[in-house]
Parts: structure tokens; C-alpha cells; sequence
């Protein structure tokens, strides 16, 4: 391991000024037993950006993830917040969601909120949390009594009641349907806009788009790539996706100089050059009526990068 | 008391008093044990009149003196005389007979019983022998068996409410979440010892005060110094499902670990029944359970009137191994489940 690797730094941001960075990860390492779960990863996380670990499931994100939050301790390397080893004040700043966390028995949706809240000095008003993330109508309900996406809106309020100026959501949306999904988006949004910083673990490319400033991708315990989606995009693909249904493809593979992808039901050509793509499918007479152009994506930036595929 | 310690007591009493099911079994089980005990053992005591001999022999030879073929009467061997001479005053035994040396008995002036036996100890040996009057109130089976049964319902709800619960905790991940605040691993732990304490004192106080309306059995001593003798005994147990909970994940792993623990404590802790008698090795075995400690004590207390001096041993060893116990389950305690 070479310790005076710089740490991954991102180039650009949706931010017009550089703001000083409020996580720092120092050549993280985690071993279980002979197994290396984190590889030496090293990041910063400027302060009011939402900063987002993706990777396939045991790339060591959410191993990484703990060991940032405190919970996990790491075999070697360090995390620092605000200049400082991770400490006390970390942890009354930082509001953590875990993927999935049971809470006490028979406690309604406000005891929780206020348990959670006298647990720190400073925080938000337990009101407040309760109308920020949409739990008005269930405040009184027994926390077992909530539907999934509820209970995530209630484990966001839990992670919210220190007013953190740091917040970590490990896979949030994980289960929920789309509506559910959207609306938990719109409370993040919501929470961004305000200068928090936002920590993602997410499995959901989209989510990551839409939320995320910066993304780091992660596969065997490594961060293989780091920077804003726009320009990882661009760093790594020059070429769209040009989709045919698979019935109105008549031609042999071979017979296009460009890469073929066949699916059951639709045909995708990889191409860096549109026009010539074109030509050479009107001259084979392949009906374009249903032709569909699309730019390259983070979920195809994520199979070209680690050769899996993503699931929820 | 910091402001998180008393946030996590409250909620811990909230889920405890909520769960309907437990608090009433926790409340049911030690009243309807000592009532089926009552009902069970509390008719006539004993179809005989019993009598100890203090003699050198080892078997009672009737020739020994002429009361000793006396019919419906069961005679049998004591070595122990001052232990006899209180069974004799909690009308245990109706007369203590010593034909060691110079002939005489102890009868107690106010058991019914007592008064027949001496007449009839007399009726066969006229020539005089001497008497040694002792006084003191029936001890039922009930009043010797409710320290036990109440004892024995706190040994289960502090060590399985703790234990238990917290292994249930770590497992469902609420630990972990835990984790991740300011909560220190002593403030969560004194939360759990004090959510615990607070309710099983509460439910033994209710029951004891319930039976003794119900039952009226014998209280000679100091409630007070009773009260001390169940605190620090709930303390030790509860420290024990601690530190059985501290590291464990797996819920039938830590059940049946604690049912290892609490079913010699039953057997032989003397909830049912006495060691008097049984092998010297038991004996000692059984003194390293809290619940023996705290049971000698109470029944101390309450049978014999026996106040702070007298207990202090047993008080000791309870807060010994309550201190004992939280240092261990604190030093090994663990948030997370892997």
C-alpha cells in the first residue's frame, strides 16, 4: 500500500467556488481475516455537496461507509471532519440512516423521534423532523405499524434530530416503490438546499444522478473512479446508444464496424459517430421508425467500469 | 442522572409497560405460584406429631425411654440443637426431646400440637423430667416458600428482561443505531440496569404487599433491611444477564445460556425446598448463587427477625458480585452484531 497516494479529489463540482472539506478519508483499510474488505480508500467531501459510494454488493462501500461514521473501527488509515481526527464533535454532527435499523418496540413515531433527540446536546426540533419528513399524520403510530417507505421517512427524521451539518444515508430508498423513492429524492433535495452535506450509498444510478455532485465508484475494495457524473461521463464514454427493436434488425452482427449489444427484445449499437451509424443502417434498409438515440448513462459507466450489474 | 440515561430509562419502561404480556405474567406468575402453594400445602399440616431426639446414637432405640413407643407419634434423630430448639418455636416440630444426659424437653407454649405431645410425655414418664418452655408463631410452608417464589420470579425477569432483550437489541441492530450517538456504552448499560431495578422492585413490592393482605405470613424483621436484601440481589441477577448479554448475537445462544444459569439456581438456590441435610458439596455449590445469598437473607429477615449485623455477609456477597458482573458486562459489552 502506498501511503502518499493522494487522496481522490473531486475536479468539478455543480458548485461554482471550492468550499473546504468537512469528511476526509485517509487510506482507509479493512481486513476479515484474509478477506480485504477496504483497499486503501482515500477521498475528501467538500462541505454542502452530496457526495455518492457506488459499487456492486461486497465492494466494501458500506464497510467504508461505517468506518467514516464511527461504527466500524478500520484495520489502519483515518478519518479526519472539519481538520480534526473524527471525534466527539463528529458524532453530535453527524446524522447517520443505516440500510436497515429495528427500533424499540411499542414506541410510537414521536417517542422515537424524542429518544433519538435527547440523545444529543443541540439538535432540531422534534416538530419540526416530524413535518420536514412528512410524518404528521403518523407521529402516534407504533413504529412496527409503518409501511416501508414510512419507516424510511422515520429513520431519515432519526438521522435529522441533531439538525447534523453531515449526513450519511446508506442505500435509503432500497425497497421502496418509485413514488415512495421520488418522494424520499424531494426530501434529500430538500435537505441539500440547505448547505447539508449528504454522504450516499446507493444502488440506484439514477438516485445518484439526481442527488449526487460527486460520485466514486467502488469494486474490491478500491474507489476506481472519482468526479462529478457529467464528467466521468465524459471522461469515459465518446460514443450513445443507438436502440433498435430486436424485429427490425436485419443484419449480421459482423456486418457493422461498430459494437453490437443483443438483448431479448432490443438491439443496442455503440457508436461514436451518428451519422455514419445511420447511413450504414439505411443502406441495409433497416426501418428506423423505431429508433431510439440515448447518451451513455452512469448505469452504463458502471458495467463498463466493474462488468456488473447493478441491483436494488 | 445525564439527560440521555434517563432518555433511553424512559423509553425502555415505555416498551416494558406497554408489552401487556409480559408485565402481566411478570406480575400473574409470583401470585399464582404462592396461592397454588398455599392451597397445595396449606391444609392440615401434618397427619403426625413430630418429635426430635437429640441422643448419641445414630438410630432411635425404644428402650431409650419409655415415651419413645408412644403410637402416631414420628420420632426422629436431630444433631443440631439450636437448630432443632427454632424448629420447636416456628412450631416445625411439636417437641425437642435430649436424652443425652439428664433428660429434657423443649416445647413451645403456644403450639396446640405441643401442648398435646407434653401431655402425653408426661403420661409415661411421671417420675418428672426437666422442661424448657419456648415461645414463637407458626412458620407455614407458605411463609418459608415466598421469599423463595418471589426471589426466584426476579432471578427470571432480571436476567432474562436484560439479558435477553439486550441480545434481541444487538441482533434488530437498534445497538448499532445506538452507536452512532453520543450514548456511552455506561449510560446505556446503567439504563437497562436501572429500567429493570425499578420495575421488578416495583412488581415484588406490589405482590409481596398483595400476599401479605391475602396470606398473612410471618414478617419478624425490618421491611426496610428486606427491601435492601431484594435490591441488591435484583442488582447482582441483572448484572449477571448483562454481562450473559454482552457480546452475544444469537438469541437461542443467549437463552439457553441463561436458562444454564437460573435452572441450578432453582434447584438449588432453595426457592422449593431446603439443603438442609443434603451433601456438604451442594451446599457449597449452591452458596456461589446470588439467589441463595438472597433468600438465606430474606428468610433470615422474615422467619427469624434477623436485622443488618446478621445479614451483612450475605449483603456483602450480593454487592460483590454486582459490582463484579457490571464491570465484566461493561468491559465486554459490544454494539455491534458482527
Amino acid at each position: 500500500m502506498n501511503d502518499s497516494r493522494p487522496p481522490f479529489r473531486m475536479r468539478e463540482s455543480r458548485h461554482s467556488t471550492r468550499m473546504p472539506a468537512i469528511l476526509e478519508a485517509r487510506q482507509l483499510v479493512k481486513h476479515y481475516g484474509d478477506i480485504v474488505a477496504v483497499d486503501g480508500v482515500s477521498f475528501m467531501v467538500e462541505e454542502g455537496t452530496c457526495f455518492g459510494l457506488l459499487g456492486p454488493n461486497g465492494a466494501g462501500k458500506t464497510t467504508a461507509v461505517e468506518i467514516m461514521e464511527g461504527i466500524l473501527p478500520a484495520t489502519s488509515g483515518e478519518v479526519w471532519y472539519r481538520g480534526e481526527p473524527a471525534g466527539r464533535r463528529f458524532r453530535e454532527e453527524a446524522g447517520i440512516q443505516f440500510q436497515r435499523t429495528a427500533l424499540q418496540d411499542f414506541l410510537t413515531v414521536r417517542e422515537c423521534l424524542t429518544l433519538f433527540r435527547h440523545l444529543y446536546p443541540r439538535g432540531a426540533d422534534v416538530d419540526q423532523i416530524i413535518r420536514a419528513c412528512a410524518l404528521e399524520k403518523l407521529q402516534d403510530r407504533d413504529n412496527r405499524k409503518l409501511s416501508g417507505g414510512q419507516q424510511q421517512r422515520l429513520l431519515l427524521g432519526i438521522a435529522l434530530v441533531n439538525d447534523p451539518a453531515l449526513l450519511f444515508l446508506d442505500e435509503p430508498t432500497t425497497g421502496l416503490d418509485p413514488q415512495a423513492r421520488r418522494n424520499f429524492w424531494d426530501l434529500i433535495a430538500g435537505i441539500k438546499a440547505r448547505n447539508k452535506t449528504v454522504i450516499l450509498t446507493t444502488h440506484y444510478m439514477e438516485e445518484a444522478y439526481y442527488l449526487c455532485d460527486t460520485i466514486a465508484i467502488m469494486d474490491h475494495g478500491h474507489i476506481i473512479a472519482m468526479g462529478s457524473p457529467a464528467q466521468l461521463l465524459r471522461e469515459h464514454f465518446e460514443d450513445v446508444i443507438l436502440e433498435l427493436p430486436r424485429e427490425d434488425f436485419r443484419l449480421e452482427r459482423a456486418s457493422l464496424p461498430f459494437q453490437v449489444l443483443e438483448g431479448t427484445e432490443h438491439v443496442e449499437i455503440s457508436t461514436p459517430n451518428v451519422d455514419i451509424t445511420l447511413r450504414y443502417l439505411m443502406d441495409a434498409q433497416v426501418p428506423l421508425k423505431r429508433l431510439r438515440i440515448r447518451p451513455r448513462n452512469l448505469e452504463d459507466l458502471f458495467l463498463e467500469l466493474t462488468g456488473k450489474e447493478l441491483r436494488a | 442522572m445525564s439527560r440521555r440515561l434517563l432518555a433511553v430509562l424512559h423509553a425502555r419502561n415505555l416498551e416494558f409497560l406497554r408489552d401487556r404480556a409480559t408485565l402481566g405474567w411478570n406480575v400473574l406468575l409470583p401470585v399464582i405460584l404462592v396461592i397454588a402453594m398455599a392451597l397445595i400445602f396449606g391444609g392440615p399440616e401434618r397427619p403426625l406429631f413430630k418429635v426430635g431426639v437429640l441422643h448419641a446414637g445414630e438410630s432411635i432405640d425404644k428402650s431409650l425411654h419409655p415415651f419413645l413407643g408412644t403410637q402416631y407419634v414420628e420420632f426422629f434423630t436431630v444433631s443440631d440443637e439450636p437448630d432443632a430448639v427454632k424448629k420447636v418455636a416456628r412450631h416445625q416440630m411439636d417437641l425437642l426431646l435430649d436424652l443425652r444426659a439428664a433428660p429434657r424437653y423443649w416445647v413451645n407454649t403456644d403450639s396446640p400440637q405441643g401442648y398435646i405431645v407434653e401431655k402425653l410425655l408426661l403420661e409415661s414418664d411421671p417420675s418428672g423430667i426437666r422442661r424448657e418452655a419456648v415461645t414463637g408463631q407458626a412458620v407455614r410452608y407458605v411463609d418459608w416458600l415466598l421469599p423463595g417464589i418471589l426471589g426466584m420470579n426476579m432471578m427470571f425477569s432480571c436476567l432474562f428482561g436484560v439479558g435477553w432483550v439486550v441480545v434481541r437489541y444487538r441482533k434488530s441492530g437498534f445497538l448499532k443505531r445506538l452507536r452512532a450517538t453520543p450514548l456511552s456504552a455506561l449510560e446505556f448499560i446503567s439504563a437497562q440496569v436501572l429500567s429493570r431495578l425499578i420495575l421488578i422492585m416495583l412488581v415484588t413490592v406490589l405482590v409481596f404487599a398483595s400476599l401479605r393482605l391475602v396470606l398473612h405470613f410471618h414478617m419478624e424483621g425490618s421491611a426496610l433491611l428486606l427491601f435492601v436484601v431484594a435490591l441488591l440481589g435484583a442488582i447482582s441477577l441483572i448484572a449477571i444477564g448483562l454481562f450473559v448479554a454482552a457480546r452475544f448475537t444469537s438469541e437461542e445462544l443467549a437463552s439457553g445460556i441463561l436458562n444454564f444459569i437460573t435452572w441450578p439456581m432453582m434447584l438449588l438456590s432453595g426457592v422449593w425446598f431446603s439443603l438442609e441435610g443434603s451433601a456438604e458439596w451442594l451446599r457449597w455449590i449452591a452458596k456461589i448463587f446470588p439467589l441463595t445469598q438472597m433468600l438465606e437473607a430474606a428468610r433470615a429477615i422474615m422467619l427469624d427477625g434477623a436485622g443488618l449485623a446478621d445479614v451483612a455477609p450475605q449483603l456483602f456477597f450480593l454487592a460483590f458480585t454486582a459490582g463484579l458482573f457490571l464491570s465484566l458486562g461493561a468491559t465486554f459489552f459490544r454494539w455491534r452484531a458482527d
